[in-house]
């Protein structure tokens, strides 16, 4: 494969926007990043939009050429990817592929969801469908039930507790607050965290992340043609999409994930790095035991100490591995079709030394993973500056 | 008799709209004594991570299980 670059990037503000569509959320992002490598339109060579349930939040179909079009990109493949939570996190992967391969040069990347139109109960009914519906469904699962069964297990197995949960969404709160297109920009406390709403036992509305509109867009290119478009392209160092059963109950081991542990290994193999090497991420905090799950099982964390590690500050801003620096999806925001290019996004700023209030000192490597579901689908990135 | 040992277990507050008439409800994954795991229902008695249960009903495809009191 060819080496591949992000040469632009371009994202909405994550929140609730009665007044932006689908349409108008997705163009925005996308017009940003076109603008960001001075790239026109018809340039573009191929279109991947990466948006979970468009059709059931949105009643509309057909959304990659409705978007595309609406950005003046015609004529050129569009493809829709649906992952659940990790269908930008796939775009993504689809697009890199195809540029590595020679397939194209110019590609843009995009993801996005409008959630905030439907009522709750409806919108719960949408994030279950993401699960299995036959057998989870029809139990009553919903999304938070069934990370809280992997919180419970987790609890019961490694001495997690409640206050390690609650350090993450302490930390993400804090970090999105220095994100002025953070969703929620309020910093709570541990007490707050733990006294919250009980969504299924142990998660409460703190350890759930945010219901959001918005839109995140990246462009890519070959890195031999980057210097082209921009001063400041990041490389794709690695890069690998896995999957496993839908059903939570058919995995052995529920305070792992074996699709991400795998795409861990293959993005650091490709990448020729480890996890010492990372020097942030953004991971997939779809709920706070998924942080904390994530940081174990990409290696920086031992199995069973991802808890402890959140709770000695480590993933802070200025711990000795930065995690969410954004705010995660807990604060920054949960479009769920987004949240995958989303994360591409902010550690594009950080490795550019953009990053404002939440800039961390060190940023020549960062790794992404985007889950999808309760596993899966999962993609793991490895982005690096290129000198 | 269908036996099991509870693998993981949560109680749901936030149903979805079908369940809202059943909140709050116990929802578990059980480990079978004869092997797989299944997504079901509680009965009864909250259960907690390694209590034994039993299966009590089959609900148009959803099982259900209840704590059982095995003599030691």
């Amino acid at each position: 494969m060819r080496p591949v670059a992000v040469i632009g990037m371009g994202k909405t503000a994550f929140g609730a926007f009665p007044q932006k569509d689908l349409r108008a959320l997705a163009v925005e992002a996308g017009q940003k990043a076109l603008a960001d490598a001075g790239v026109a339109p018809e340039q573009v060579e191929a279109f991947y939009l990466g948006n979970f349930a468009g059709p059931s939040f949105v009643g509309q179909s057909h959304l990659a050429p409705y978007i595309a079009g609406a950005m003046g990109i015609t004529g050129v493949p569009c493809t829709r990817v649906e992952a659940a939570c990790a269908s930008s996190g796939s775009a993504f992967f689809h697009g890199v592929s195809a540029v590595g391969a020679g397939l194209y040069d110019l590609v843009l990347v995009s993801g996005v969801e409008k959630m905030t139109s439907a009522e709750t109960p409806r919108v719960a009914e949408i994030l279950a469908m993401a699960g299995d519906c036959a057998t989870e469904g029809k139990a009553g699962a919903t999304f938070p039930a069934l990370f809280a069964l992997i919180a419970k297990r987790h609890m019961h197995q490694f001495g997690t507790t409640r206050e390690h949960l609650a350090a993450v969404a302490v930390k993400n709160h804090a970090n999105g607050a220095k994100n002025p297109d953070a969703h929620m920009k309020k910093v709570i406390t541990p007490q707050q965290a733990l006294a919250g709403k009980m969504i299924a036992d142990p998660l409460t509305i703190y350890d759930c992340s945010l219901v959001s509109d918005g839109a995140a867009s990246v462009l890519l290119c070959p890195l031999e043609r980057a210097h082209e478009f921009t001063s400041q392209p990041v490389r794709v160092l690695g890069l690998a999409q896995t999957s496993d059963y839908v059903a939570l109950d058919r995995k052995a081991d529920i305070t792992c994930f074996p699709a991400l542990q795998a795409a861990a290994r293959k993005a650091y193999q490709m990448a020729g790095l480890g996890p010492d090497d990372v020097d942030l991420a953004e991971v997939h905090d779809c709920f706070t035991i998924a942080e904390i799950v994530a940081i174990e099982d990409l290696g920086f964390a031992p199995k069973g100490r991802g808890g402890f590690f959140s709770f000695d500050g480590e993933t802070a801003i200025g711990g000795s591995k930065p995690v969410n620096t954004s705010g995660g999806l807990k604060a920054k925001g949960r479009p769920v079709g987004a949240t995958g290019v989303a994360q591409i996004c902010d550690l594009v700023l950080q490795i550019r030394g953009e990053a404002g209030e939440r800039q961390v000192a060190k940023h020549r490597i960062g790794l992404a993973q985007n889950l999808g579901g309760s596993g899966a689908t999962c993609v793991v990135t490895i982005l690096g500056g290129v000198a | 008799m269908t036996l099991g040992t509870v693998y993981s277990e949560t109680t749901i507050f936030a149903p979805p709209r079908e369940f809202l008439a059943d909140a709050p409800y116990q929802l578990l994954i059980v480990t079978l004594d004869d092997g797989g795991r299944v997504t079901g229902r509680v009965l009864g008695d909250t259960v907690h991570i390694d209590d034994r249960v039993e299966l009590a009903e089959d609900r148009g495809g959803v099982p259900f299980f209840r704590l059982r009191i095995e003599a030691s």
